[in-house]
């Protein structure tokens, strides 16, 4: 029989080391929300848009460098990631479409509605990835070898 | 206290400290409480009617009850209910969170979108999203401080709450993953605390100036 101290603490077996995804996703929605904070703190006067997509691009692409990394990862608990993914975006889509709605309720137009929008596009993906993430990390080995598996 | 467990076959002796040892087999309970679902819809049909009737009255309500309870809450769980979470023992924090983290799960998303969709329509209402405004640089000092507490509750605070409570869904959950998971939702919410106490200097002076 095996002592514990012979094994990996449980943390350790629980969670092996992976890529950044969770902090370039948390700076992609930081800087979503530099970026929206930008624009409504000029309003009404439409600001250069310049600074506006510049955060936008540089935060979608920390999100698709995110991804990449992310499925370069196995094994992974991707059953699990999906099903929290899956729900968290739809909860996040209505929370984005909400603010979407404001926006072009208050006759938001133009350039800096489409920016607006992408931002809150980008943001409605950023943050259901970082929860399903977070959550799918923390399976057991023996699930991700089932996952591999099927 | 030494237990016996079996790992890939193999009997393990274990001698977890208090804090990481035996946590409770996982009992049936929702991570999204679906009786709630039908209450967080009303409200937001609510919400959406307020906005596109654009009545002062009804768009101030959701901000003043949906802020006030947002802060009441998050200074509540930072320095009322995080620190003694933090000294209660690991079965009794997950007994706990079994129970109070699945209605955060809905009451905050909630809280949330009311507070910053009717606070923005109030704002332009009232005319306070004008850059010429006399104190423009209070709101934008809001819009600064609501973006940092949305990167700490969103990227750490409400990833930590979820995984919690999957990771208390499994057959034997993990007491160290969820000690762990706990102290980060316990010291987000102490952060996302004191910006709180940011937000209420600002509206207060807001709305007296």
């Amino acid at each position: 029989m095996r002592t514990i101290s012979e094994n990996p603490r449980p943390s350790e077996r629980s969670e092996p080391r992976l890529p950044p995804v969770a902090e370039l996703i948390v700076a992609s929605v930081a800087l979503m929300l530099s970026g929206g904070v930008y624009l409504a703190s000029h309003l009404p006067r439409q600001p250069p848009l310049a600074p506006a997509v510049g955060l936008l691009i540089a935060g979608g692409a920390l999100t698709v460098v995110a991804l990449l990394l992310l499925s370069r990862i196995h094994p992974f608990a991707w059953r699990t990631f999906f099903l929290v993914a899956r729900w968290a975006f739809v909860a996040y889509a209505v929370i984005a479409g909400l603010l979407g709605f404001v926006f072009i309720y208050d006759d938001t137009r133009g350039s800096t509605l489409a920016v607006l929008l992408s931002t809150l596009v980008v943001f409605a993906f950023d943050v259901p990835t970082v929860i399903a993430f977070t959550v799918a990390r923390f399976e057991r080995m023996d699930a991700l070898r089932e996952d591999a598996v099927h | 206290m030494a237990s016996v467990v079996r790992e890939g076959g193999i009997a393990i002796a274990t001698d977890r400290s208090p804090e990481v040892q035996g946590p409770p087999p996982s009992q049936s309970f929702q991570i999204v409480p679906l009786r709630g679902l039908p209450i967080v819809a009303l409200v937001l049909v609510g919400l959406v009617v307020t906005i596109a009737t654009n009545q002062q009255w009804s768009i101030d309500f959701f901000h003043v009850v949906g802020g006030g309870m947002w802060t009441a809450l998050d200074l509540f769980l930072g320095f009322v209910i995080g620190p003694i979470l933090g000294r209660l023992s690991l079965p009794s924090r997950i007994e706990f969170t079994k129970r109070f983290m699945p209605k955060m799960v809905l009451i905050m998303p909630t809280l949330v979108v009311c507070t910053l969709a009717a606070g923005w329509q109030l704002a332009r209402y009232e005319g306070d999203l004008l850059s010429s405004y006399s104190h423009h640089g209070w709101v934008v000092a809001s819009f600064i401080v609501v973006a940092i507490m949305a990167v700490i509750a969103l990227g750490v605070l409400e990833p930590a709450n979820i995984a919690v409570l999957f990771e208390l869904k499994k057959p034997q959950p993990d007491g160290e993953v969820i000690a762990r998971l706990m102290r980060r939702f316990i010291f987000t919410a102490g952060i996302t605390g004191a910006m709180q106490v940011a937000t209420l200097v600002i509206m207060t002076r807001l709305a007296t100036t």
